[in-house]
């Protein structure tokens, strides 16, 4: 297992936000966490990631603690979080926001070669890459929030509702991306959805929250044919 | 020849109240506090600078001296006194005033010690070069070798400026630690450091201005000396025309200030000298509130 969760508990102030959530995922696995609103997703991704402390608990990253530890630390050992709501920086350039991905390893030679497969990925990004990102289209930024998470050679994936406000078919052009990557990157993704059909589809397993708690893990496809969570959370 | 030399003394003294906007730019831009000790600092970084030149006879090596110290004093700032106040000021009435405030009391407490160590009288530092005007036709203009050089200084100052912060990685750390924070921090950026950083080039910018103001005036220094008043507020007018946010806006609201404060002066009335930044402010904010280059959504914070 490389990431490894267990009995983490958050808080906001004095609202538990996640109470005694485990959950592990192996290498190179991509696993859907969904829930309704509140359910405490995004609380989830925001502590891996060391934006946000936890109360209690432990996670554990390659057989390492990583409790405590800053973002701007996790990201030298492969954590990289795509945070909610197409987290680009609309006053940079799409290069710009490329370049910044990748400042850490203090390369440019690998900063360019890391661009060039940013742009094989996303070819759109390429023909727009001297523009400022507040032109991009809703689809477009949220592949330039992706490609700055690449740049940074990561090797966990932490992505926050990347489907959030874009048309049908551009969500399931995001989704595919997402999955060919998991493969040929053999990256392990945490996919945090409210489309949580069309994160199961493309998922290896899938993790249920409600109300801070973890209700259901089993495999993507075990979880579509479950009664219950087809009830609560696909609607049919 | 009244109207040339109006206006090349409006563009020396805007050049210098637009890198003192900088200066305040660079503050805002880092941490999101308006710095009203910034003319404070500056007035400190000028007296390391006059201590140099008395020392070393040589204005070249007093300039980088008051600008290594003005970065000093303002990183130091950063890191004792505004790190602590915004980190524990996020709640009550006064949470986002807090820092603000502290820096109305550091301008005092800097201008007080300031007034210990060095007052009683006023120092003087020499220009490097004259400030008698060039004679063009037998008239005498106002502007002077000193002018032109200090022009020709900022401008490059400025300049390169510009191009570190558009063209390195440490100004795209800058940029984006200003612009967001935490995806700064989430692509490996330690926004702390950039923090005090983008305070210490502010110092550095600040020391030039205030060197420059010095000699630029009469080339006398006292820490209530009318120079430094003037350069705080054009300072801090300047930064509000340009829209706080924008290095560009910094230096066209210099070029503003001054050019609008030569002229009011040559062809209004001498008595305005320093109503009419104030009435220029009131102006800029009342047709165009978020400043001339300013974002016009309120930006995240």
């Amino acid at each position: 297992m490389s990431l490894n969760v267990s009995n983490l508990t958050v808080h906001h102030g004095a609202i538990c936000a996640i109470s005694q959530v485990s959950l592990a995922v192996p290498t190179g696995k991509l696993a859907a966490i969904i829930g309704s609103n509140g359910a405490g997703k995004t609380t989830l991704l925001r502590t891996l990631s060391g934006l946000k402390n936890p109360s209690s608990g432990s996670m554990m990253w390659m057989g390492e603690k990583i409790v405590g530890i800053k973002p701007e630390a996790l990201v030298r050992r492969g954590i990289s979080h795509v945070s909610e709501g197409k987290s680009v920086i609309p006053e940079l350039t799409v290069r710009e926001n490329l370049e910044l991905g990748a400042i850490w390893r203090r390369n440019a030679k690998e900063s360019k070669e890391s661009i060039d497969q940013v742009v094989s990925i996303f070819p759109r990004l390429g023909e727009r890459i001297k523009q400022r990102a507040d032109t991009l289209s809703g689809g477009e930024r949220q592949m330039l929030a992706i490609g700055r998470a690449i740049m940074s050679k990561p090797k966990l994936l932490l992505l926050d509702e990347p489907s959030l406000g874009l048309a049908p078919l551009v969500v399931e052009q995001i989704f595919q991306t997402i999955r060919d990557l998991t493969t040929s990157m053999n990256l392990t993704v945490l996919l945090v959805e409210q489309n949580a059909m069309g994160a199961l589809k493309i998922a290896d397993l899938g993790i249920v929250l409600n109300l801070g708690k973890v209700v259901a893990v089993n495999h993507a496809q075990a979880l579509i044919d479950d009664p219950a969570v087809r009830a609560a959370y696909l609607g049919y | 020849m009244d109207l040339l030399n109006t206006f090349l003394i409006g563009v020396t003294a805007g050049t210098i109240y637009g890198l003192m906007a900088i200066s305040m730019v660079l503050v805002w831009r880092s941490t999101r506090v308006v710095n009203f000790a910034q003319a404070g600092m500056a007035l400190l970084s000028t007296y390391f600078g006059y201590e140099a030149v008395t020392r070393l006879g040589s204005f070249w090596i007093a300039l980088p001296v008051a600008m290594i110290g003005g970065a000093l004093v303002a990183a130091l700032v950063e890191m004792i006194l505004i790190r602590l106040l915004v980190k524990h000021s996020t709640s009550g009435p006064i949470a986002g005033v807090a820092p603000i405030i502290a820096t109305l009391g550091l301008l005092g407490v800097i201008r007080s010690v300031s007034a210990m160590i060095w007052g009683g009288q006023d120092v003087r530092i020499v220009g490097p070069v004259s400030n008698d005007g060039f004679t063009i036709n037998g008239t005498t203009l106002v502007f002077s070798p000193l002018k032109l050089l200090i022009l020709v200084t900022v401008l490059v100052l400025m300049l390169i400026l510009s191009i570190v912060f558009q063209k390195t990685n440490i100004g795209l750390a800058l940029r984006a630690s200003a612009h967001a924070p935490e995806i700064a921090r989430l692509s490996g950026v330690k926004v702390d450091w950039v923090r005090t950083l983008g305070w210490a080039l502010s110092g550095a910018a600040g020391a030039v201005a205030g060197m420059f103001q010095t000699v630029n005036g009469n080339g006398t220094l006292s820490p209530d000396s009318i120079e430094f008043s003037l350069l705080l507020v054009s300072g801090f007018i300047a930064a509000v025309i340009g829209g706080l946010d924008s290095m560009i806006g910094a230096v066209i609201g210099g070029l503003v200030l001054g050019l609008m404060i030569s002229f009011v002066l040559m062809y209004v009335s001498s008595g305005l000298f320093f109503i009419a930044p104030f009435v220029i402010l009131l102006t800029v904010l009342f047709i165009r509130p978020q400043g001339l280059f300013g974002a016009k959504a309120a930006r995240r914070a």
